[in-house]
């Protein structure tokens, strides 16, 4: 008798297994975050303490800032890491046909296989550097159950964001074959876009206004403001939400499209 | 002798092989410099909005900032690769390299070179260079002389970790974040003042994996700053001398790392 496990559920648990399965790269991942949330926390302490209210944060909340934002870093993908790089190799070699003759959808075979690998990381990278955080340093983690669960609906949406995004990216290798340049442009827009470097809130004038509508504002700094409760009342989460929402879809939906151009022009490599 | 030799054969392969790629190469290096000047913009935003951090201006941050990252695009570019080994030992690939007669550590430290990496190193001197023009500092002789030997040994000692932790990779496996995160959080560190960090933390990197003297004891020397733990004047100085020190530790780990290795027999 055939056992019917639902398809995407069982991708996502492969990607999920498949992560979990590297304890020790695993541990000293969440070694590297806890090392660089204690420089980052050290640095934004002297920012606050020199101009307090700095980007509408008090000093508890531009720390929680750094310690929630080293913990979805892994999951996030935000500083290179997840599929894309596959999926290339995948193109280059032509193993991509092989893929496009499976009864299921590429988009969604990779989209599910992601989250799972997200998953993993956000449990696996993302508990430990917020609790040493939050034992070290005075954090504003709300105590409101509703936020934290607003926050998770938050990252769920950032993680689709970010895997549309960067399924285009690995989409790239269809015309350029190599995409070892255009993974690094991906990495430095995602550094630097995503509120990573300094929170968003932070950047000056008008070219602050133009980053926080880009796609990556929707990948770390929206998540960061739905916790922090820097949104008054339920009208204003919910634009914030489906700012992150109309972000998933528009990329998501490019993405089809450049998967239905690529797929009707491929030339399989190799033989 | 000879793994100079035949490091700089394998890193000549490896620069010809990029070169095959000559626009590809450039993009990729435009990108290295773009992501080591990232945390740079980052600072420089920062100072939008401030005068001081942590008693420190723009130009005397930037001068520790510019050192740092030329220490440590130094030996990311002539040692970058050897956080691969952990991937090696798993693959079974390293016992290919014991079998050639090239020392392990020279074939490690060439592979897959990287010139792209002296992205960082160009943009790390770039942001020395405005410092150096910027801050308010009386250029002795000795004092121009210190910043390029400061760089040297710092990079030296970032070489140290990083032999250091390739040796952890024989007993813990793939753990190449673990030396990451010494070497550029390490750095992420001493590109700031150390004012803004607590005294254990200073203690730690200038006793225990002594980074402070890569950037913080040379370079508050050259601005005139207290060196925050009260160390003797001489100090300042002492960079090569604490490089040489550290890298006995660090071949003394790898030699004991090499001898316990098994191959996975794969």
């Amino acid at each position: 008798m055939r056992l019917h496990v639902p398809l995407w559920p069982a991708v996502a648990a492969g990607g999920f297994r498949r992560y979990a399965t590297y304890t020790t790269a695993t541990v000293a991942g969440v070694f590297t975050n806890t090392v660089f949330g204690f420089v980052i926390a050290y640095t934004y302490i002297a920012l606050w303490e020199e101009r307090p209210g700095l980007g509408g944060y008090d000093q508890a909340q531009a720390l929680t800032f750094v310690w929630v934002s080293q913990s979805l870093l892994a999951a996030g993908a935000l500083i290179g890491g997840g599929f894309q790089e596959e999926l290339q190799e995948r193109i280059r070699t032509g193993d991509i046909a092989v893929d496009l003759y499976r009864p299921a959808d590429l988009q969604c075979w990779w989209l599910a296989a992601d989250l799972g690998r997200a998953a993993f990381q956000l449990l696996g990278r993302g508990v430990v550097p917020t609790v040493v955080g939050a034992l070290v340093f005075p954090l504003a983690l709300p105590g409101d159950p509703v936020r934290w669960l607003l926050f998770l609906v938050s990252v769920v949406l950032a993680l689709v964001v970010s895997f549309a995004l960067r399924y285009l990216v690995g989409l790239a290798a269809f015309w350029l074959l190599d995409g070892s340049g255009v993974n690094l442009m991906a990495t430095v827009a995602s550094i630097f876009f995503s509120g990573m470097v300094l929170p968003l809130t932070v950047f000056p004038g008008a070219f602050g206004e133009f980053v926080r509508v880009l796609p990556w504002a929707a990948m770390l700094q929206v998540p960061m403001d739905v916790l922090l409760g820097r949104h008054a009342g339920a009208a204003e989460v919910a634009g914030a939400l489906g700012f992150q929402l109309g972000w998933a879809a528009a990329l998501l939906g490019l993405g089809r499209l450049v998967q239905s151009a690529a797929t009707r022009r491929v030339v399989v490599q190799g033989g | 002798m000879e793994g100079l030799r035949g490091y700089g054969l394998i890193v000549g392969m490896w620069i010809r092989a990029t070169m095959a790629y000559r626009t590809s190469f450039f993009l990729m290096l435009v990108g290295n410099a773009t992501i080591s000047g990232l945390d740079f913009v980052g600072i420089f935003i920062m100072f939008r909005h401030v005068d001081a951090l942590g008693g420190f201006s723009l130009p005397e941050i930037a001068l520790l900032y510019g050192t740092s990252t030329v220490s440590l695009g130094l030996a990311d570019l002539l040692l970058g690769n050897t956080d691969r080994i952990g991937a090696r030992v798993r693959d079974g690939s390293l016992d290919t390299m014991l079998v050639r007669p090239v020392p392990v550590l020279a074939q490690v430290a060439a592979d897959r070179f990287a010139l792209r990496r002296l992205g960082r190193i160009v943009q790390g001197l770039a942001v020395t260079g405005w410092a150096v023009a910027a801050v308010d500092v009386d250029w002795t002789a000795g004092r121009v002389l210190l910043l390029p030997v400061a760089m040297v040994a710092g990079a030296a000692i970032f070489a140290a970790v990083m032999v250091a932790g390739a040796a952890f990779q024989f007993v813990a496996g793939d753990a190449a974040e673990v030396q990451n995160s010494f070497t550029y959080g390490g750095n992420t560190m001493l590109q700031y003042p150390p004012t803004i960090f607590t005294r254990e933390l200073v203690r730690g990197v200038t006793f225990v994996i002594p980074l402070a003297f890569v950037n913080w004891v040379p370079v508050l020397h050259v601005l005139g700053r207290p060196e925050p733990l009260g160390l003797p004047g001489w100090a300042a100085y002492a960079s090569p001398l604490v490089a040489c020190v550290v890298l006995v530790p660090a071949s003394l780990a790898w030699r004991a790392g090499i001898r316990s290795y098994r191959s996975t027999g794969s």
